[in-house]
C-alpha cells in the first residue's frame, strides 16, 4: 500500500510522534506490514524537482499511489488566495495541491487535528488565515473538500485527530485499512477511527480513584483529579490516552495536567483558561456526556463524604503521605 | 546569471524554498524563503496568559519542549517567581531530552541520506553509505528509530508525552517523580548511551569528548566503526570542513542553568555577554508591514502580501545590527568546548563543525543528565504557585536544539496584550535586512557549485544548519 504524505499548515509533531512509534522501528513495521511511503517531507530522499515532478505525477494520475496522508490545516489565505502556504518551488498553493492528489487517491487520511478540523491553526480569532480541516471547519462538516467528498475507496476523510496524534493511532489505522480493509463502520460520527476513538480519555485514568471519590487536586503536580479544578476533559474526549499510554507509560493525566480534549473539534477555544475548570453555580459544566447532572451532583456528594482519608490527604500532595493499608498477619 | 528556484526542500521539519541566483556554475546571491505563514502571535493575543504553556508548544512539534520552557520562563519572570530545585532539574532534563533526540533525528533522518546521493556513486564511501543511510530504507533508520524512542520515554515519565506537553509550568513541573522512576529513568540513559557508543560514536563518550584538535578527531575517526567516524571520512573526502561558512557570530542563550553558559562569540574567539536590549527584528524583505527594527518586546507581525521586495515571511533579527549564526555550534564555541573551537578557529564554521558541535553534545549532556535524575528529591516539591499579576512583562529565553528562542510577553488586564517570539532558524535562515545585509544561510551559500552533474553541497549546508521552519514563521 503506498501512502503520499503532505504536510499543510501545522507544526509537524503528528510526524514527530510518529517517528515515536514502539516497540520495534517504525519503518521495518510499516514495511512488514507491507506499506510504504511514496514521498513524505521529513523522511523522503527525493527533494526539489524530483519531488515536485513526483507530485506531478501522482496528481495526474501517472503515478498510482493509494493513501494521501495530509498532516496540517489548508490555508484559504488571505482572501481565498492560499498564499499563507504556497508549495515551495512550485508556487502553487499547498490546498490547491491537496485537492487535485485527494481525486486521485482511494483513501484521504487526515492526520492530527489541523488537517482533521483546523485545530491550533484556525484559533487566531476571526481565522485571517482561513484555516479549515480537509472535511471540516471546526465541527461543521465542508472543509477544503467538502461535506460530500468521498475517495474513490468509498469513504470520506479518515480522521486520525489528536494534537498530536499517537503513533498508534497513525500505525494501526494504516495496517488495518492495507489488511482487512476499512469500512464506514470502522469509524465514529466525525470519521474518526474507532479504534482508538471509541473510548474516553478517561478510561484507565490512574487518577480514578481520586475521581469516584472527587478528591480534587487544588494546584498544579496534586496527585488528585484535575476535573473539578485544573480543566480535565478526560471524560469527555474520545481517545484512548490512557489506555495504550504515550512514549512508553505516559499520558497528559500521568504527566500531571489535564486533557484538554484535542481529539475533539474545536478543542482549541474551550470558552475559558485551558488549565481552569469553567464552573456555574459551583458546578462544573464539561460533566461526563452520558449521566444526568442531577445524579452526578448527587453522587458526588455522597462520595465526597465517603473519601477514605487516605484518598483526601494524597489528592493535595505530589507525593502520597498516606499508604494503603496493609492487612496484619493472621487476621 | 541564472536563477534557481530550489523547492519544496525536504527532510527539514517545515517549508523551505531557496532562491540561488548562478553564474559561471556557482552561487553568487542567495535568498531563503519561508513559505508558510501561521500567525501565532496574533493566536496569543487577548488569552488567558497561561494559554501560552497550551499554545506555543504547537508552533513546533520538534522544538516543542523548547517553546514550553521559554513561555515558562516568561511567565515566571512576569510572576516573579522561580521553580524549586526539583521543578527545574526535571525542565532541565526534559529540554535535554528533546534535543538530544532532535540531534539524533537530524543526523540520521534528515542530514545523512543526501550522503546516498547517486552523485556521488563514484565515492570510494558511497556504497557503504547507500546501505546505511538511504532514506527510509537505510539499515541505519531501522537501529535509530527504536533508541530514540527510548530516549523519549524519559518524556512519559516526566513531561506525559511527546510532543505537547503542559508540565512545564512557569512555578516547576507538575509531575513529581518518584524514588523508583528516578531508578528507571537511569536504566533508559543507560540504554541510550549504550546506542551513542556503540552505533553512533564506535566509543566511549568520555572517550570521544576528550578529542581536543581537528588532527586528533581525525586520527580517531580513521578506521573507526560507527556512524559518525564513517560520516567523518565521507565529509574529510568532500571538505565540508570548508564548506556552509557564514558570518562566524554566534549568538547561545545558555543552556540547563549553567552547563552551557550564553554569550555572543565574535570572529576572533572573543566572547560578551548577550545582551538582550540590542536584538531587533528588521522586516524589509517579509511580508509584513514594514517599519524601523524594532525590539521583540515591541515587535509587530502585521501582514502584507503585495510588497515590494519582500520574498520570505521570515523575519531578519539583527544583535546590534549585526546577523548571528545559532545552534548547537554556537553553543559549544560559547562554552569554548575545545574540539568545535579548534575547528572554527581552523577553517570558520562549517558543514563539519556543525555536526561535530551536535555530537559533542551528546556525548556532554547525557552524563549531565544522569547527574540530574541523581539529583532529584522525591518528596521535596517539583511546583510551586505562580500567581500572575494583571499587568507584567517578562522574556523567557531558551536554547531549542536549533538555537536561541525567545518569548516576550506583555500582560494587561489579566489578558495576553503583546507576545513575540524569536526562534533559532529565524535567526539562520534569516533574508536580508534593509541594509543588504544577508542571513546566515544566506551568506554560507555563497560560492557553491550548482547545477547539473554538481554534488549536493548545498544540500548539505542548508541541512547543517538543522532549520526548523515552522518555528520560524510562528
Amino acid at each position: 500500500m503506498k501512502v503520499l504524505w503532505l504536510q499543510g499548515a501545522g507544526c509537524g509533531g503528528c510526524t514527530q510522534s510518529l517517528l515515536c512509534h514502539e516497540p520495534g522501528s517504525l519503518f521495518a513495521e510499516l514495511r512488514a506490514a507491507g506499506i510504504e511511503f511514496v514521498w513524505h517531507p521529513a523522511l523522503a530522499a527525493a527533494s526539489d524537482r524530483d519531488a515536485a515532478t513526483l507530485f506531478e505525477d501522482c496528481a495526474s494520475g501517472r503515478h498510482a499511489f493509494d493513501v494521501l496522508c495530509v498532516e496540517g490545516a489548508m490555508l484559504r489565505g488571505p482572501n481565498g488566495s492560499g498564499r499563507f502556504q504556497l508549495m515551495a518551488g512550485d508556487g502553487r498553493p499547498l490546498a490547491e495541491w491537496v485537492e487535485r492528489l485527494a481525486q486521485r487517491a482511494r483513501w484521504v487520511f487526515a492526520i492530527g487535528s489541523c488537517s482533521a478540523w483546523g485545530g491550533i491553526s484556525a484559533a487566531t480569532p476571526g481565522n485571517p488565515l482561513e484555516a479549515c480541516g480537509l472535511q471540516y471547519d471546526e465541527d461543521t462538516p465542508g472543509g477544503l473538500l467538502g461535506a460530500d467528498f468521498r475517495s474513490s475507496g468509498g469513504l470520506p476523510v479518515v480522521n486520525v485527530a489528536g494534537c498530536p496524534t499517537h503513533p498508534g493511532w497513525v500505525v494501526e489505522t494504516l495496517e488495518k485499512l492495507a489488511l482487512e480493509g476499512l469500512t464506514a463502520a470502522d469509524l465514529d460520527e466525525f470519521g474518526r477511527p474507532l479504534l482508538y476513538a471509541g473510548e474516553l480519555v478517561h478510561h484507565g485514568c490512574a487518577r480514578n480513584e481520586y475521581y469516584e471519590f472527587k478528591a480534587s487536586a487544588r494546584k498544579h503536580s496534586d496527585l488528585g483529579c484535575l476535573m473539578e479544578n485544573l480543566g480535565c476533559k478526560g471524560t469527555q474526549a474520545h481517545a484512548d490516552c490512557n489506555q495504550r499510554g504515550w512514549n512508553g507509560r505516559g499520558s497528559c493525566l500521568k504527566g500531571g495536567f489535564a486533557c484538554i480534549a484535542c481529539t475533539e473539534p474545536g478543542f482549541e477555544w474551550p470558552g475559558h483558561a485551558f488549565q481552569r475548570t469553567y464552573k456555574v453555580a459551583g458546578i462544573p459544566i464539561g460533566l461526563p456526556t452520558d449521566m444526568p447532572k442531577a445524579w452526578f451532583v448527587a453522587l458526588a456528594a455522597l462520595s465526597k463524604s465517603a473519601t477514605p482519608k487516605r484518598v483526601r490527604d494524597n489528592a493535595v500532595e505530589d507525593h502520597p503521605v498516606v499508604r494503603p493499608p496493609v492487612r496484619k498477619a493472621g487476621k | 546569471m541564472t536563477r534557481i528556484r530550489l523547492g519544496p526542500f525536504n527532510r527539514v521539519e517545515g517549508d523551505l524554498e531557496v532562491l540561488l541566483d548562478v553564474t559561471g556554475g556557482s552561487v553568487r546571491a542567495a535568498r531563503v524563503n519561508a513559505p508558510l505563514f501561521r500567525g501565532f502571535e496574533q493566536l496569543l493575543a487577548g488569552r488567558a496568559p497561561e494559554d501560552a504553556l497550551t499554545i506555543v508548544p504547537r508552533i513546533c512539534g520538534i522544538c516543542s519542549v523548547a517553546q514550553s520552557a521559554a513561555a515558562a520562563a516568561a511567565l515566571a519572570a512576569a510572576a516573579g517567581v522561580r521553580p524549586p530545585r526539583n521543578g527545574e532539574l526535571a525542565r532541565v532534563l526534559v529540554q535535554a531530552t528533546e534535543n538530544l533526540a532532535d540531534h539524533l533525528s537530524h543526523f540520521y533522518l534528515f542530514f545523512m541520506p543526501d550522503f546516498a546521493h547517486a552523485a556521488y556513486a563514484g565515492r570510494s564511501w558511497h556504497g557503504d553509505l547507500a546501505t546505511r543511510f538511504t532514506a527510509l530504507r537505510g539499515s541505519a533508520g531501522d537501529d535509530l528509530l527504536p533508541a530514540r524512542a527510548r530516549l523519549l520515554n524519559v518524556m512519559g515519565f516526566l513531561a506525559g508525552r511527546w510532543p505537547h506537553t503542559l508540565a512545564l509550568q512557569p512555578g516547576g513541573s507538575t509531575r513529581a517523580v518518584t524514588a523508583a522512576e528516578r531508578v528507571r529513568l537511569r536504566s533508559l540513559l543507560r540504554e541510550v548511551r549504550a546506542f551513542v557508543e556503540g552505533v553512533l560514536l564506535g566509543d566511549t563518550l568520555e572517550g570521544f569528548a576528550a578529542l581536543a584538535t581537528w588532527p586528533q578527531l581525525q586520527a580517531w575517526a580513521a578506521g573507526r566503526r560507527g556512524d559518525f567516524p564513517t560520516f567523518l571520512g565521507a565529509a574529510g573526502d568532500l571538505g565540508l570542513e570548508r564548506i556552509g561558512r557564514a558570518g562566524d557570530s554566534f549568538i547561545s542563550f545558555g543552556a540547563y542553568d549553567g552547563l552551557f553558559p550564553a554569550g555572543i562569540r565574535r570572529p576572533d574567539g572573543a566572547v560578551d555577554a548577550v545582551d538582550p536590549a540590542k536584538i531587533t527584528e528588521d522586516v524589509r524583505h517579509a511580508w509584513l508591514v514594514d517599519g524601523e527594527p524594532l525590539p521583540p518586546a515591541r515587535g509587530e507581525t502585521r501582514v502584507l502580501v503585495d510588497k515590494e521586495g519582500a520574498y520570505t515571511w521570515c523575519k531578519a533579527p539583527r544583535y546590534a545590527g549585526e546577523a548571528l549564526e545559532t545552534g548547537a555550534l554556537a553553543r559549544q564555541l560559547v562554552a569554548g568546548t575545545p574540539l568545535p573551537c579548534d575547528l572554527v578557529a581552523r577553517h570558520g564554521a562549517s558543514v563539519t563543525a556543525r555536526v561535530v558541535a551536535r555530537m559533542v553534545e551528546l556525548a556532554t549532556v547525557l552524563p549531565a543528565m544522569d547527574g540530574w535524575v541523581r539529583a532529584l528529591v522525591p518528596g521535596e516539591p517539583f511546583c510551586l504557585p505562580a500567581p500572575l499579576p494583571d499587568e507584567a512583562e517578562g522574556a523567557g529565553l531558551v536554547e531549542a536544539a536549533r538555537g536561541s528562542l525567545g518569548h516576550w510577553l506583555r500582560i494587561e488586564r489579566g489578558r495576553i496584550a503583546h507576545y513575540q517570539i524569536v526562534a533559532p532558524t529565524t535567526w539562520n535562515f534569516s533574508p536580508h535586512d534593509r541594509r543588504g545585509r544577508p542571513g546566515p544561510l544566506e551568506l554560507a551559500l555563497v560560492g557553491l557549485p550548482v547545477g547539473d552533474g554538481a554534488p549536493p553541497l548545498v544540500q548539505h549546508v542548508v541541512r547543517s544548519f538543522d532549520p526548523c521552519m515552522v518555528c520560524t514563521v510562528h
